[in-house]
């Protein structure tokens, strides 16, 4: 065991599968001779050379479209987005070519690429550097989707997503890297489309993802020791793939279900799961549903204002005591 | 040749940025400041040169290092700190932040957080003008590695096409981040615009006389219905990439001595010296200058942190117009 940051986890997870596999190569902007500007690639370039570590221009289009055109041709590259929010200034690539042209060409070519990113809010970063977007990749057939919330799963998930044969969007969470944990010695490798329980309780499920996960494990505490109530936390890491039978079998059992999203409401990735939920055992449901979630709004600037917006340990506290009624 | 008049007002304009961000740097170093705070330091004879050439009519788009823009272009002081500060006495009411200030009644059409964003804003806004025939000018500000993206050529070619009333203000500032520009830009940026037959100038963006001279041609040339023009402006950014880069950054990406260098260059030192050489101020003028502006900074600093935080309701307020969703 050795501690870990979150932050770290990614240098640890990249290395770990550059070591492994010498087609996997990484670029982005600023990762190499700095470090990534979240200091999450640190030390790459010493290791594995500028040939596969390599800083880019700022054209978000050419490094999506480079990592897919090598790719496509036998590499598995790792492309950085420095933040979530860039998506759109490459959404072509990603959205259009990335995610359908193994399909389009009856499966001719594969895709083993994985683009990383920085999600999420919190930061004071403004609108343009704070959106929790895994809804937008979700949203399109042929991407796989994974959102991490501890150090190991860091290490374990982007080790799936590098030897996974289709691309996957990895976001991470910005406001994450600091977390530390103990991650176990020698290679960690995870699967993708499994959640985890965190916490067991049997009064209601709460689903949450990446930085919610931690908030909804304090609020279940507090749920615990100040209302009585015992709520099993469960996190999806994997958007898509989604592990179904594990959030239906929790709320089978405990009859109710909240989910924690930091994406704007609507067409959320929570809607999603209600709505499986509702498919598939809606019979088994002791009381409504309840969506806790960033309103429908970009995010303000303002300390306060960004704080409202983004659910806090409070407002799921607040929002739990009120359905269990 | 700009009056002796013309040249005091510029000086104490660049003063004013100067102190301002020297204000900004030494409270985000005191924890007040929220977010990310990108400084103009060194770069100031670029905006206050090329504002110079423009009225309140006449339109610019800027980026995240968008300060010394605003103020160029005649932006409230006390307004831009309240704003950073994220109160709602800000020109956006804490809404934007650093990177988003904006006063549409100054022309001024937003910074940016999104590198090369205000590119196509400013041909969309000469596009505009142009449709009106009402005599406006557009300047889109952006930076050395904004000409690596796309949208740079589309909008080349677009405004070029259209004889559209724009002109590309590139502050070539030798960084990218953390990134040397000379290591991720191929030939000259210049090279681009010409290649779509636009009149280029490359301009040392050191000397405020230089560049309001380049800009003068290239602000008539549009009023004129000539079409595009190109500035690249040679520069140098004295701060780090942003405010929180120290604790970013492990190693460094520039030697204390090329830093040096540039502050021999200062802009704002050399306007002085020539002021003084041709007999245009004196040293009490200048001490009369210096407590103007500085008076003005402890108004700003005063009034941002007298204000009250930005206002939750807003946060909905804003979405539509004249409708809460
Ligand atoms: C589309 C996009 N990619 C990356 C970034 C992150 N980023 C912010 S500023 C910056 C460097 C910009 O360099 P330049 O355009 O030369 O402007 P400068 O910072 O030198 O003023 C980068 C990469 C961003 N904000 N937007």
């Amino acid at each position: 065991m050795a501690e870990l940051t979150y932050r770290g986890a990614v240098a640890h997870g990249i290395a770990q599968e550059m070591e492994r596999d010498d087609r996997v190569y990484f670029i982005g902007e600023d990762v190499a001779a700095a470090g990534g500007v979240f200091k999450t690639t640190g030390g790459l370039l010493e290791r594995f050379g500028p040939e596969r570590v390599r800083d880019t221009p700022i054209s978000e289009e050419a490094i999506v479209g480079l990592v897919m055109g090598a790719a496509m041709t036998g590499l598995r590259p790792i492309g950085e987005l420095m933040f979530s929010d860039f998506l759109a200034t490459c959404w072509d690539i990603v959205a259009n070519q990335i995610a359908k042209t193994r399909y389009m060409t009856d499966g001719q070519v594969e895709l083993p690429l994985v683009l990383r990113t920085a999600n999420g809010g919190g930061l004071r970063f403004g609108a343009q550097h704070s959106q929790s977007l895994e809804n937008w990749a979700m949203a399109i057939p042929g991407l796989k989707v994974v959102a991490p919330s501890t150090p190991t799963d860091v290490v374990g998930l982007l080790a799936a997503s590098v030897r996974d044969p289709d691309p996957v969007v990895f976001f991470e969470h910005k406001g994450l890297y600091a977390a530390k944990e103990d991650v176990p010695e020698g290679e960690i490798v995870d699967e993708l489309g499994t959640a985890k329980i965190r916490r067991e309780g049997d009064d209601l499920t709460i689903v949450a993802l990446a930085a919610m996960v931690p908030r909804a494990l304090e609020a279940a505490e507090l749920l615990a020791a100040e209302h009585g109530i015992s709520a099993t936390v469960i996190d999806v890491r994997s958007l898509v793939p989604l592990d179904t039978r594990t959030i239906l079998d929790s709320v089978r059992h405990t009859t109710r279900l909240a989910t924690v999203e930091e994406n704007p409401r609507l067409c959320g990735w929570g809607a999603e799961i209600v709505s499986i939920v509702a498919e598939e055992c809606i019979w088994s449901l002791d009381g409504p549903v309840v969506r806790i979630t960033t309103p429908h709004i970009p995010l303000p600037s303002a300390s306060a204002l960004e704080d409202l917006a983004i659910p806090s340990v409070n407002k799921i506290v607040e929002s739990v005591t009120k359905m269990m009624v | 040749m700009p009056t002796t008049e013309q040249l005091l007002s510029m000086y104490e304009r660049m003063l004013l940025i100067r102190r301002m961000e020297e204000r900004l740097s030494a409270d985000y170093a005191a924890g007040k400041l929220p977010g990310a705070v990108h400084l103009y330091i060194g770069q100031e004879a670029v905006a206050v040169g090329v504002c110079a050439q423009l009225t309140d009519r006449d339109w610019i788009t800027s980026t995240h290092r968008g300060h010394g823009h605003f103020l160029a272009k005649g932006g409230d002081p006390k307004a831009m700190m309240a704003e950073i500060w994220g109160k709602r006495t800000g020109i956006c009411r804490g809404m934007g932040g650093s990177m988003h200030v904006a006063d549409l009644s100054k022309g001024i059409l937003g910074a940016n957080g999104i590198v090369a964003g205000g590119i196509a804003i400013a041909t969309g806004a000469a596009f505009g003008a142009r449709l009106d025939g009402d005599g406006r000018v557009a300047v889109a500000f952006f930076g050395d590695g904004a000409a690596n993206q796309g949208v740079f050529m589309e909008t080349l070619n677009v405004s070029t096409l259209w004889g559209l009333p724009v002109v590309f203000l590139c502050e070539y500032n030798h960084f990218c981040e953390f990134t040397p520009s000379e290591t991720v830009t191929a030939g000259q940026i210049s090279d681009r615009a010409r290649a779509f037959g636009m009149p280029c100038a490359v301009v040392d963006g050191n000397d405020v006389v230089e560049v309001w001279r380049a800009a003068g041609e290239a602000v008539e040339r549009a009023r004129g219905g000539g079409g595009p023009s190109f500035i690249e402006a040679k520069t140098y950014r004295i701060q780090g990439h942003l405010e929180a880069e120290a604790v970013i950054l492990d190693g460094k990406y520039r030697e204390e001595a090329e830093i040096e260098e540039w502050r021999r260059r200062d802009p704002i030192d050399r306007l002085r010296e020539h002021l003084s050489a041709a007999g245009a101020c004196d040293d009490d003028g200048f001490a009369e200058i210096e407590s103007r502006v500085s008076g003005a900074v402890e108004e700003a600093a005063a009034f941002a942190a007298e204000g009250e935080p930005a206002d939750p309701e807003l946060a909905f307020d804003l979405m539509f117009v004249g409708q809460r969703p």
